[in-house]
């Protein structure tokens, strides 16, 4: 005869105690696993809520830098390329440079790959009168950018007027009475109205932007521009006056003005507007984990309750075995079955309790969890997603299912099976 | 050599204290079958669990083969109890949910199950309860049960077989078997001591001794004691 032999008749016997016992511990066990399966499953979906809501929110800040930066272009330019010789007196004076360069010094910058501007706009722009409509304007040739293939690729920010095509400023539109895709001429020279700008409250509203090529043919100024307009790197890195250097070691006859508050203004609006989109994210990563801290503090809350209900709970239905083997005990005491004997009869008892009522505990919470999370799928919201039994599954969770509740079933049966172990034969065979 | 010298024992309740056994000296040697006979309350119980290391003496002294059972610690007098001793009881105090074979191995649970097993169908056999050895108490007469308990009190091969009222719920030839059976243990070296209000079943003993009122009174040899033995 063995303890685990008289264990297992015993709870064949007594199968309602044994049974309560194992369900109690079901019940807690499947309980907590249940709701900590949840809320697991909670948390991978909410981190897939949080991981799109990141991308989305880096997408839009991402456009947020892009439209600053285009926003911030109308502030003005990061730096300005002119002739060495041209007085900047006259040049803020008039507004327009009169000494001229050769247009060939854009290419020739992108040339020498080392220069850290990524927007090059050759111009050449003169003030002049426009006869055919007897109105002064500015007439503005531009090619657009100049690609810089040693660089990575970004989106152009000023387009190329087309040959043959004029871009107006609201006003210059207005007094012509000009429309899209009228035909107009200028110094002799027809030009298709490809585009008019919305009224800028600049002089930009009194420009005519044409083709560089075509401007120098018209002013006469072939190969000849007067500034090159330069936008910085977006990087923070950027530092203005390393451009500077960088341009006149290239450029050896010409002069850079750096616009500096423009383009401190750009880079405390891109950064801002980077800093915004950082901020979200933050902020709704700190609210999930708020939440997460407070979900945390209600399932312990909510946890201890059931864990401790279920000890006290095996427990009294351990004492209850005890009683009613109490004449039991006293026979095998009386025949030198010692008392720590006794006490391993009803911890080996309790252990079984644990054990079966874990396995059978996780196995119902897991299921239910897994149910549970299967109900919450096939929604189109964000993360409206089954996280699925595989991902569900925790072995920490299993492992610990299996050693503590079947430690915590034998706990609350010490003190039953050590009062059992304690019981005086002689007293119990008197009696009866 | 079961040997109580000048036993006394004194229950003390709340109220007032019951003086079980006054000044009780008894021999039961081996080979030898005593009985006790007396009446209920009389302190018959009490001197069979101060025999038998169960209930330590207010005085006096327990030995057996010149051991003291309450000079060892309680673990120590739990195995001497396993290996000296086997208890028959009136109630029978079976297991209810072990079959006759598991009930007759319980004592195993304590000195270890080597060779228990050959031991215990022994016993049953010779007892009669071959084709029983499958069932719960709860499935045999009452005389079935009486001998799975004797089979029970016999299995660690103890030098002394204590019986508290063996026969009070046995009819007439099962009280027989299981006096017979007793008899046989005495036989075969072993020693008795029998406690009973019933006068036919002390005289199955060598020997008997009236007690009353918790003192033994008189010491007579049994006229049926030979027939005993030849059974």
């Amino acid at each position: 005869m063995t303890v685990w032999r008289l264990v297992a008749k015993e709870i064949g016997y007594r199968r309602l105690n044994f049974a309560l016992g194992a369900f109690a511990v079901l019940v807690a066990v499947g309980g907590v696993v249940a709701v900590r399966t949840v809320l697991s499953g909670y948390d991978v979906r909410a981190e897939g809520i949080g991981e799109d809501l990141k991308a989305r929110t880096q997408d839009i800040g991402a456009s947020l830098k892009d439209d600053a930066r285009r926003l911030m272009l109308e502030l003005g330019y990061n730096v300005l390329i002119l002739h060495k010789d041209q007085g900047l007196g006259e040049f803020y004076a008039q507004g327009r440079a009169s000494k001229l360069m050769p247009d060939t010094y854009a290419e020739k910058l992108v040339a020498s790959k080392t220069l850290m501007v990524r927007h090059l706009l050759p111009s050449l722009q003169e003030r002049v009168v426009w006869p055919e409509q007897d109105e002064p304007i500015i007439l503005i040739g531009t090619r657009g950018e100049v690609p810089q293939t040693h660089l990575n690729p970004k989106k152009p920010m000023i387009a190329a007027v087309p040959k043959g095509t004029m871009v107006l400023g609201s006003v210059l539109a207005q007094k012509a009475n000009l429309e899209v895709g009228k035909q107009v001429k200028l110094l002799g020279k027809t030009f298709t109205i490809g585009k008019i700008h919305e009224p800028r409250g600049n002089e930009d509203d009194a420009t005519a932007w044409i083709d560089l090529a075509e401007a120098q043919e018209l002013l006469g100024k072939p190969g000849r521009i007067n500034a090159i307009l330069a936008l910085g790197c977006l990087c923070v890195t950027e530092v203005p006056g390393g451009v500077s250097e960088q341009i006149t070691s290239v450029l050896k006859d010409t002069q850079v003005v750096e616009l500096k508050r423009e383009a401190a203004i750009r880079r405390a609006t891109r950064t801002a507007a980077g800093n915004r989109a950082d901020q979200f994210v933050g902020l709704e990563k700190a609210g999930r984990e708020s939440l997460g801290a407070e979900r945390d503090a209600l399932e312990k809350w909510v946890i201890l309750p059931v864990v401790l209900g279920c000890v006290v709970w095996v427990g009294l239905l351990a004492l209850g075995n005890v009683r009613r083997r109490r004449t039991e005990i006293g026979i095998l005491r009386a025949m030198g079955v010692r008392a720590g004997r006794i006490v391993s009869i009803f911890l080996v008892r309790a252990l079984l309790v644990g054990l079966i009522g874990a396995v059978v505990g996780y196995a119902v919470g897991f299921a239910v969890a897994v149910a549970w999370d299967a109900r919450e799928a096939g929604g189109e919201a964000l993360g409206a997603k089954a996280v699925g039994a595989a991902a569900l599954f925790a072995p920490l969770v299993l492992l610990a299912a299996l050693v503590l509740a079947p430690l915590l079933s034998a706990l609350a049966s010490l003190v039953p099976a050590m009062m059992a172990a304690q019981q005086d034969p002689a007293t119990v065979l008197r009696e009866e | 050599m079961l040997h109580l010298e000048n036993v006394t024992k004194v229950y003390r309740g709340p109220a007032k204290e019951v003086r079980a056994l006054e000044d009780c000296s008894l021999d039961a040697g081996d080979g030898e079958f005593v009985a006790v006979q007396g009446p209920s309350g009389c302190g018959k119980t009490t001197l069979l669990l101060v025999a038998g290391g169960l209930l330590r003496p207010g005085g006096g002294r327990v030995t057996l083969d010149g051991s003291d059972p309450y000079a060892l610690s309680p673990e120590d007098r739990a195995r001497w109890r396993c290996e000296c001793v086997g208890f028959v009881f009136q109630q029978f105090h079976l297991v209810p949910y072990l079959t006759v074979l598991d009930n007759v191995l319980v004592p195993s649970l304590a000195k270890g199950s080597a060779g228990a097993g050959e031991r215990a169908r022994h016993l049953i056999d010779h007892f009669g309860l071959t084709d029983r050895t499958d069932h719960v108490p709860a499935e045999l007469s009452t005389g079935e049960r009486q001998r799975v308990a004797l089979a029970r009190a016999l299995l660690n091969r103890p030098k002394v077989i204590l019986a508290d009222e063996p026969t009070g719920n046995l009819d007439g030839a099962s009280a027989e078997r299981v006096l017979g059976y007793l008899g046989e243990f005495a036989a075969a070296g072993g020693a008795v001591l029998l406690v009973t209000h019933d006068p036919r079943a002390a005289g199955y003993a060598h020997r008997t001794v009236r007690m009353v009122g918790g003192r033994l009174t008189r010491d007579q040899e049994a006229p049926e004691a030979a027939a005993v033995e030849g059974t």
